[in-house]
């Protein structure tokens, strides 16, 4: 009851902000329109609405990074969190409160997205709601890493590192916008090393049927979630007696 | 009756000591001010009565709890207003106030109750459905102190509760503190001279974490043999620094 009541707190301080309704729904949606309409005049395979909607919807999850670290920063800087330290909320509730509400929006921006595929052309299919499925997976690993950046980084240090860095890290590695072969060597092997292009060809391969090729992808991303979670609680509690 | 009894409270931070071998009593009811300088240790002292910081060693016991061994016994008998604001911005000021009642596991019932009651007593019924990020510094404080004074605490940590605030701002908040007298114990740090005065019933001055002096305002300018209370403030602590 008390972690539901914070973590509603904490769904309605997203939402209300109109900045993370634009960057959370808008754009995404404004580069499935863009990369389409550029798709139906230079054709590029990895811009066709089955290649890039998985992409986009991974894409679109780093900005539940930058919500979850904005939120967190806040709270640690105005104070809210020392208040809320001395009440009897636990450290396990202020964990779910702040990771539970951002799961819908990641789901909800993912459902978003796929409607605009599914009026640019995109076949409805069984595979799209197994898509939505399995993007909670990946929207733990980049609300995980909200939690970690938030415990550590004040909110102007979060808006560069979530902001700018993480977005542009998961563009370039993730194989979205650009196939990851045609750079190949040392880039193409960090790529393959971090969870976004796992994450992307996990989506794509969900999307188009091939479910032989989930799991290995799967388990990049779990292997991945799991770790950022584990390290993210430990920074959160490391943060908690700090104060 | 003692609610809080500090013995030997100390915290060092690395080879910083922020508090320095602290002991004091506060009756209960009664209003008491830390008073010091920047860095002299009133918010570290404040953050472990609250339990938000481990003292390095000794202990504080409030209402015979102890902050080292009774947290969750010491935090069901405390709330603190904390320096900065501390309300969620995009909340409007009645969701804040129902954040904390939730927390607390209150009724719908209970939660309607505290609140209408809040609402009065910090007179904050023009401001109750506006955005809390869009009030101005004097309804954002006031806010907060109906939001810790929400779960009926016994103790009330106030930290530099006018600070920032225009003097209209201040004396309002200053006739709401005391009317909070005598029915919660309250700890207020702060840097102006003028507000411990007129509000504490004993005033504890604290300097590089040690505690130089702890009486009335009355007493300490007789001690000081001063004039006025910031005479006195100044020759207590000048005399520590030579």
């Amino acid at each position: 009851m008390r972690m539901l009541t914070f973590a509603n707190r904490n769904a309605k301080e997203i939402i209300r902000d109109p900045l993370n309704l634009f960057f959370g729904l808008g754009f995404p949606l404004v580069l499935i329109l863009l990369l389409s309409a550029i798709q139906a005049n230079i054709p590029v395979e990895l811009f066709k609405i089955d290649s890039l909607t998985p992409g986009v919807t991974v894409f679109g999850l780093s900005f539940m990074t930058l919500f979850s670290a904005t939120i967190i920063a806040k709270d640690r800087n105005s104070s809210l969190l020392q208040r809320l330290y001395t009440s009897p909320l636990s450290a396990i509730d202020f964990i779910l409160g702040y990771t539970l509400p951002i799961i819908p929006i990641a789901i909800a921006q993912c459902v978003i997205c796929y409607v605009v595929a599914f009026v640019l052309g995109l076949t409805p299919t069984l595979n799209v709601l197994w898509a939505i499925l399995l993007i909670i997976p990946v929207s733990l690993l980049f609300i995980s890493l909200g939690l970690l950046f938030g415990s550590i980084l004040n909110d102007k240090q979060v808006g560069g590192i979530c902001g700018a860095l993480l977005t542009n890290l998961s563009a370039w590695l993730s194989g979205i916008w650009f196939d990851l072969n045609l750079v190949g060597g040392a880039f193409k092997k960090i790529a393959y090393l971090l969870p976004f292009v796992h994450a992307v060809e996990m989506e794509r391969s969900v999307l188009a049927g091939d479910y032989s090729n989930i799991l290995p992808h799967l388990l990049w991303v779990l292997g991945y979630s799991i770790v950022t979670l584990v390290l993210s609680v430990v920074l959160f509690l490391r943060q908690m007696k700090k104060q | 009756m003692i609610a809080i009894k500090i013995k030997n409270l100390t915290k060092h931070y690395r080879d910083v000591i922020a508090v320095d071998n602290l002991s004091l009593d506060i009756e209960a009811g009664k209003l008491v001010a830390l008073l010091g300088i920047n860095g002299a240790g009133k918010t570290t002292t404040i953050k472990m009565l609250s339990c938000l910081t481990k003292p390095t060693s000794g202990n504080a016991y409030l209402f015979e709890k102890s902050i080292c061994n009774e947290i969750l016994a010491v935090k069901s008998l405390i709330a603190i207003s904390p320096q900065e604001s501390a309300v969620a911005p995009n909340l409007t000021a009645r969701e804040n106030l129902k954040l904390i009642c939730g927390i607390h596991n209150f009724s719908k019932q209970k939660t309607e109750q505290k609140i209408n009651e809040l609402v009065a007593l910090l007179k904050i019924d023009s401001i109750i459905d506006r955005k809390a990020g869009k009030l101005s510094g004097g309804w954002q404080r006031r806010l907060s102190i109906a939001m810790a004074l929400i779960s009926e605490p016994k103790i009330l940590f106030l930290d530099e509760p006018t600070l920032g605030l225009d003097v209209i701002a201040r004396s309002d908040l200053w006739n709401i503190i005391r009317s909070l007298k005598d029915k919660v114990t309250i700890i207020l740090t702060t840097h102006y001279m003028e507000e411990a005065e007129s509000l504490a019933d004993k005033i504890a001055i604290m300097a590089n974490g040690r505690l130089l002096l702890y009486d009335t305002a009355e007493n300490i300018k007789n001690i000081a043999k001063a004039e006025n209370f910031e005479q006195a403030f100044i020759t207590v602590v000048k005399g520590v620094q030579k």
